[in-house]
């Protein structure tokens, strides 16, 4: 995985859990462009441990003087947001990955419908500059539950096709309203809870939109667990994976090699083959198929987790 | 570095030759005595100096004669070159990608100077000097991938990614092994792979796929693929097999050696920003046996890999009816003496 140090150069706070932060080159080099959708890994130092985690870009893509995310803190997670909420400063240097974009437009829509559910808005944001430099013809929704934790109404222009639906003003998404009058050749894209990804699909199902032109993403942090032993079959080593760290992280700590990049079970880097298993694997993972869960032959260690009584990896 | 442009051709009179230079500097793809499918992926990012893996995009003594052999296929068959419309962000990117690169590793051939979307490209070579808006069609005389690709040796497919998957979408195929581009747009990486032998029940596209979608912008990867050709022709297609179908029955015991080209092509695949796209440029190198035989441990080791080649891997690569004759001409060079690993000359 490239990576880089950049320089925090602003923090601004979007709303009382949300908070953004763009990054430029120490030396003002221009920085890789990326297409909407993307996002990048920031390395956070907090203390003994090293945190990564995924945040969407939500600067312009064609803009390489600088990138931009917004991370909302949250509480209950295993502490990234809270390290970049209360420990990154203006000026601090952090390591950024090259963006990486597992969510992109699909260039062949007549018309893209952006739907988003709170922090989700992050991505979206980025695939409505590319359009509006794009002229491409496009709509977005945006729900949240209240005005002042709508982060996202900062972050979008005040256009006629640019939708907030804020739930406690009475206003919730309606997306068989919005779905069900749009032109053949329409694409549509959510990011937010699962829940939400759910019910577009439903929706879309019903009104025999083709498969294809469904796109989502939802980023998975790690979900924590009871803690569980892992063998590599290399070196023979049993390493033990705490209930707040995902196996990948794990893997890391022990120094063992292992390519990653979205580090939310998306993107394949990661994948390890599994020699031995003894128990049940909690895939947690967008990227093996069901067959490869079923059968237990393989884990994606940033997101999935195992019980039981052993568990050898090739690795 | 100065390269001298060989003045040659690739059709009629076969003109094409290799310097002595160019033949040490040849992508032997075989790093080992025999030969099967395999993932064989590696980072491209440099090599050996004054190799073909040492720039992204290989320049050498053929450029000219190359591109003026692309015009020629292009006058007669415009669809050798195709774009969907939903491709041309990634042309762009492709536009960016290649003159950026053949600027910095060639400044004495190539300049790029540019002032915002403002864009001054000075290709010597070809006696090019042209300026144009990024991002803005109007100012090219061609589409930007078929601009770009007009001055860039080998073919070179765009391909789209979504759907778990990738789809060749646009490209620029003059020089291909046997395969249309006209057949293959639209497809999926598994439809157009669809004709090659075993590689399927291996796996091996499974595995390749899932490499290629994880392929990042900044860390290219490249591998190399050969076939056998009869006269140092590129455009050998489907669309002109009448032309050079009937040419692989002229091959003798004695002009075998002259006559009998290994192809190799050297496939590289990069990410593309703005559009999120994969280029796959396949850049092809022809060298006749009997250039190729001037390298001892090249000689001994094709030799080998024919002979013991899966008869349907001959078959698909179009050499089956040869392949005796290559063969006993091989043979001659193989004196059973073991041979070092890797795919460079004995120093």
């Amino acid at each position: 995985m490239s990576a880089q140090m950049l320089r925090v150069t602003e923090i601004e706070a979007l709303s009382p859990l949300v908070k953004r932060f763009r990054f430029e080159h120490p030396h003002g080099a221009k920085l890789p462009l990326f297409s909407g959708g993307a996002h990048v890994v920031v390395e956070m130092p907090d203390g003994d441990m090293l945190r990564r985690n995924a945040y969407s870009l939500i600067s312009d893509p064609q803009d390489g003087s600088g990138y931009e995310i917004a991370v909302r803190r949250e509480d209950g997670g295993r502490g990234g947001s809270r390290f970049m909420h209360a420990c990154v400063r203006q000026g601090d240097m952090l390591r950024i990955s090259t963006p990486l974009n597992l969510f992109s437009l699909d260039m062949r829509a007549r018309k893209h419908v952006l739907i988003a559910g709170g922090i989700g808005i992050t991505p979206i944001i980025a695939q409505m500059q590319q359009l509006l430099r794009m002229q491409g013809r496009f709509e977005i929704h945006y729900a949240a539950r209240s005005r002042r934790e709508a982060a996202g109404l900062r972050l979008l222009p005040d256009l006629p096709h640019i939708h907030a639906h804020i739930s406690d003003e009475g206003r919730r998404m309606d997306l068989g309203a919005i779905l069900d009058r749009q032109p053949i050749g329409t694409h549509v894209y959510t990011c937010g809870p699962e829940g939400l990804i759910a019910s577009v699909a439903q929706c879309t199902e019903r009104l025999g939109w083709p498969k294809g032109s469904l796109h989502s993403e939802v980023f998975l942090a790690p979900p924590p667990g009871r803690a569980f032993e892992v063998t590599l079959a290399r070196s023979g080593r049993t390493i033990t994976v705490g209930p707040h760290q995902s196996l990948l992280e794990a893997l890391e700590e022990a120094q063992v090699e292992i390519d990653w990049s979205c580090r939310g079970g998306a993107c394949g880097r990661c994948e390890t083959e599994v020699v031995s298993c003894h128990g049940r694997i909690e895939h947690h993972d967008h990227w093996l198929s069901e067959d490869e869960h079923s059968s237990q032959t393989r884990i994606m260690p940033c997101v999935s987790r195992f019980r039981g009584r052993e568990l050898i990896l090739n690795r | 570095m100065t390269i001298q442009f060989n003045d040659e051709t690739f059709r009629d009179d076969y003109s094409y030759h290799n310097s002595a230079e160019a033949i040490r500097r040849f992508p032997f793809p075989f790093d080992k005595d025999d030969y099967m499918y395999a993932v064989n992926m590696e980072p491209h990012a440099g090599g050996r100096e004054g190799s073909p893996f040492e720039n992204r995009f290989d320049v050498d003594e053929h450029y000219v004669a190359e591109m003026r052999d692309r015009e020629i296929t292009l006058n007669e068959d415009p669809l050798r070159c195709q774009s969907l419309p939903h491709m041309e962000l990634a042309g762009w990117d492709l536009l960016e990608l290649i003159m950026e690169c053949k600027a910095e590793d060639y400044p004495e051939l190539f300049s790029l100077h540019r002032d915002g979307d403002r864009w001054h490209w000075i290709n010597r070579p070809l006696g090019i000097d042209h300026k144009f808006t990024f991002l803005d069609p109007t100012t090219l005389p061609y589409g930007p991938m078929e601009y770009i690709t007009r001055q860039a040796q080998g073919d070179f497919a765009l391909l789209d990614q979504r759907e778990g998957n990738l789809w060749m979408e646009a490209g620029m195929v003059t020089s291909q092994a046997d395969w249309s581009l006209d057949f293959d747009i639209g497809m999926n990486f598994f439809e157009w792979h669809a004709p090659v032998p075993k590689a399927h029940e291996m796996g091996i596209f499974q595995r390749a796929l899932k490499f290629l979608l994880a392929i990042q912008q900044g860390a290219p990867s490249r591998r190399l693929n050969w076939t056998m050709t009869v006269n140092p022709r590129l455009d050998t297609s489907p669309e002109n097999y009448h032309k050079w179908g009937p040419e692989k029955r002229t091959l003798t015991p004695e002009n075998v050696g002259e006559k009998q080209f290994l192809r190799v092509e050297l496939q590289t695949f990069f990410r593309l920003p703005r559009s999120n796209g994969l280029a796959f440029p396949i850049r092809c190198y022809l060298i006749s046996l009997q250039d190729l035989v001037t390298v001892p441990k090249w000689g001994r080791r094709l030799h080998r890999v024919i002979r013991d080649l899966p008869d349907e891997l001959a078959e698909y690569k179009g050499f089956a009816v040869n392949r005796q004759l290559i063969i006993d001409y091989l043979a001659q060079f193989d004196d059973g003496k073991p041979t070092s690993p890797g795919i460079f000359p004995d120093e």
